[in-house]
This record gives C-alpha cells, structure tokens and sequence, in this order.
C-alpha cells in the first residue's frame, strides 16, 4: 500500500491541503520561489490537471453529467495521469515536487459527496506518499470571507451545488466545506498530516512552513545557484 | 433483478426497483460479441421484450476522451483502469440503470471483466482491480465466449482484419513483432478470465463453433432464464417442439 509506505526514491514529495480560502496556494507559491531561489530543482503538480482528462471533465461539469462516482473516478484518473508523468519521474531524479492538494481532497470531499470510504481509499492505494503533507486549517467564517474579500469566485462544485444542500452558493459553501472540514480532521489523524494554523499570516505560515521543510532537503542535490539574495521573500526563518 | 453490487455500490442511486435484466456477453475482440448481441435483440425484441445495449466506452461522459487517450502513446495501465472505471459507471448510472428500471433487457458488450484482465495482464493488483469496480452492479448472467487465440488471429485475419494495437498488448513490449505480441497478450487475457470464470460465475460458451451453434446456445440459457417459451430454432418464430 504505497500511500501509507515512505517512498525510497531519491527526491522529495511536498502536497499542500485544506479548502478553498485557506491560502494553501499562496503558501506553496511562496514555498516553490523560496526552494528555487536556494538552487533546488522543484517541479509542481496541481489537482486535476492532467490534460489527458481535461475535456472529459470539461464536458462533464458543463452538461452536468457527473455523479459522486463518475466526479471521483475521473479525479483518481487524472491524479494517476500526473503521477506517471509528473510526479514519480521527478521524484526518481531527485527532484522536489511540489503538489497543490492531493488523494486526501478526494477523501475528504467525495467521502462528502456520499462515496464509500474504503472505497476511495482504495482508489489511490497506489499514489506516493508525501514526505510532508501539510494541512492549512483555517474555520468556515474565515474562508468565506478570505473568498468573499478577494478575486475568487465560487466554483459550482467546490461550493458543493451539485449535492443540492442549498440554493444560495455561499450558504451551500459553508454546509459543504464545514462537512468537508470535519473529514480533513479524521484523515489528519489517519494518514498525520502536519496541521498549519491557517488563519495567521502568510509570514507566519511561511515561515513555520520553511521550518517544517528545511529537514527534508538534507541530502539533495542543487544544481542552481543560490538566488537568494535577488528575490523578494518572508523575513528570515 | 436484485440490485446487488461486487462492493459498496453507488451513492446517490436509486436501486429500489429494477424489473430489467442485465445481461454480459465477454470474450475478445473477433469472438462475435456484436454479432450475437445483434441478433438476441432481435430475437428478443421479436417476443415483445423491450432491448437495450450498451458497449465499452460508449459513456457520453468519456468516449471521446478515451478514444483520445489511446490515439496517443502514454496511456499508462493505472490511468486507463480508472478511465475505463469511469465509463462504465457512468454507462451504469446513465444507461443501464434507467433502462433496468424502466424494464428493459440490457445486453452490454463487454463488462468490469475485460477491463480487470486488461489491468491484470499489465500487472496491476488483482484485488485493487476488484476493489475499484465495488461500484458495478452484479449482471444476471455474464456469457463467456471463449475462444484460443490461434483461432481468433485466424478468424480476424481470414475476414481482412488487422490485428489492433491494445488488443495485441503493443504497450506492454510482450513481443518484437504484432502478431506474436498480439498472440501472448491474448493467452494473458484469457487466463485471466479463465482464473475469474468461477468466481464471478461465467457461463463460459465455446465460441470455435458456427454462429448459429453459439446463437442458439445462447437463446436456449436466456430462455429458461427470461421465459422459458420463449426458445425456439433460429429464425423461426414457433416455439421449439422439443422443448
């Protein structure tokens, strides 16, 4: 069962989680330029991406033709297109592969969505377990009003429309996410992930992010050189 | 039909009431599926049963993206496990559900069978493989049309076939040449589905004899299955004296 097993190849496997709102993107973001600037060769992946699905999933949210079932397979399909393409290579030369929500989000949210967990769980039996998960906790209010605040708009599906709890996309964001939250908990305490508080600052996280990273790069080759001093980054950790 | 399923089945489903009847008919490409599913809806539709079929990747979800996949050259074994996964449990909800609901007799061309020998034959994990396809409901009767591959290479040469990429196994470098490839991933899939025959209960057809032979075996098996005056000679409308 590789997700519950460390992996042994030579590089490093980095997934950030949590629900939309919780600044999860911005962290890796900021985590990928910090990596890059000290000369590590980072390669990224973000969920359901794959172009190999990206017109099936296209034309399913568009005619509306998913299920809970068909919206899981199709995620698990796409996740193990970039797995034999951009995760494992990667991985297998030594590289940091930074990925932007990962199997956990399908635990999460399709277990919302009504899907068996043990089913799901099996689903992505083969996905490589990261060498440092990190969860961004951040409560409902504080979500909706980082979404609310900002550019972002609510996705039909990421506010959970499709099961139907409410008419009105922030009242059914906040049903769906608060159930999805309390998912995240239970997978925390099953696959440890390492809880970020994600209502600090993005200084605060970041730094606390770098802390939690720094160990893991022992050991791995550089091949740039340390652009430290040219870009722009969090105080010092 | 009871609406049982290999594993924990599909959320959000309504599986409470399913007169129809699902029927699989499985076996390689060149053994004659569409040709005898052709004419059992004949036959059938002939004695008054309403007839549905459905057939791989022909979901309106993810034929075109599949179809797709397998233009190109990486379509690794795990993501076309789970791509297949999709169209059929998108067939399932969409097509085949409905149609079991409304009391249809659903013919499908190939089930979660052939893609679980697919799989195995790549070398995936036989009890993940089972485990995926939780989601699929348990057909009332899956009829195996067993064939060697020598007669099969025969049969798709002798009509002017060729012998195709996936189902020579081309992506898995079983052999230098197509027809030696195509020979050894065929007697793969075939002990695979000899291995789960028993498990998920095949009624296995020897599908080397004539057309009609295997037509008339098969009407004879849904006959006492579906109705049993229903069975009768091919092309002949009468009941079968004998029977």
């Amino acid at each position: 069962m590789p997700i519950r097993e460390p992996h042994d190849f030579p590089g490093r496997l980095i997934v950030v989680e949590g629900i939309d709102g919780s600044g999860k993107s911005t962290q890796l973001s900021l985590l990928q330029t910090f990596l890059q600037s000290e000369g590590y060769d980072v390669s990224f992946t973000t969920w359901n991406s794959s172009p190999l699905v990206k017109d099936t999933t296209k034309r399913g949210k568009k005619k509306n033709l998913f299920t809970p079932t068909t919206f899981s397979l199709i995620h698990a399909t796409d996740y193990a297109d970039r797995h034999e393409r951009s995760i494992l290579p990667p991985l297998q030369a030594g590289l940091i592969v930074l990925a932007d929500r990962y199997a956990y989000t399908a635990f999460a949210r399709d277990a919302v969505r009504g899907c068996d967990p043990a089913w799901l769980r099996n689903l992505y039996d083969f996905a490589t377990r990261p060498d440092l998960a990190l969860y961004f906790r951040v409560d409902i209010d504080t979500s909706v009003a980082r979404i609310m605040g900002g550019r972002m708009r609510l996705k039909y599906h990421e506010a959970g429309m499709d099961l139907g709890l409410s008419p009105d996309p922030i009242q059914s964001f906040r049903m769906f996410q608060s159930k999805v939250l309390a998912e995240y908990d239970t997978i925390t305490e099953e696959y440890g992930l390492t809880v970020i508080d994600a209502k600090r600052t993005v200084v605060e996280q970041q730094r606390e992010v770098r802390k939690l990273v720094k160990p893991l790069l022992k050991g791995l080759r550089r091949t740039g050189v340390p652009r430290t001093a040219h870009v722009r980054v969090p105080a010092e950790v | 039909m009871d609406p049982n399923f290999y594993g924990a089945g599909l959320p959000k489903c309504d599986v409470s009431s399913l007169p129809g009847h699902l029927i699989v008919l499985e076996g390689a490409d060149g053994v004659g599926r569409s040709t005898h599913i052709e004419l059992l809806q004949g036959w059938l539709e002939g004695h008054g049963f309403a007839v549905a079929t459905t057939g791989l990747t022909r979901s309106a979800l993810t034929a075109k993206g599949i179809e797709d996949a397998k233009e190109g050259h990486n379509f690794d074994r795990t993501t076309m496990s789970l791509f297949y996964a999709t169209d059929l449990a998108d067939r399932i909800e969409s097509e085949i559900m409905p149609a079991l609901r409304s009391g249809f007799v659903v013919l499908a061309d190939r089930y979660v069978f052939t893609t679980m020998a697919r799989g195995a034959a790549r070398g995936l994990d036989r009890e993940w493989l089972a485990q995926l396809y939780g989601f699929a409901l348990v057909p009332e009767r899956v009829f195996f049309l067993r064939l060697d591959p020598d007669d099969l290479i025969r049969r798709t040469l002798r009509r002017g076939g060729e012998l195709d990429y996936w189902e020579s196994g081309r992506d898995i470098g079983l052999a230098p040449d197509l027809y030696t490839s195509f020979r050894r991933y065929q007697a793969l899939i075939l002990q695979e589905f000899d291995r789960t025959a028993e498990r998920y209960g095949f009624t296995t057809i020897d599908a080397s004899r004539s057309v009609e032979e295997v037509q008339a075996e098969l009407r004879r098996q849904l006959a006492a299955m579906l109705d049993p005056s229903l069975f009768a000679p091919m092309g002949d409308g009468t009941p079968d004296a004998s029977d």
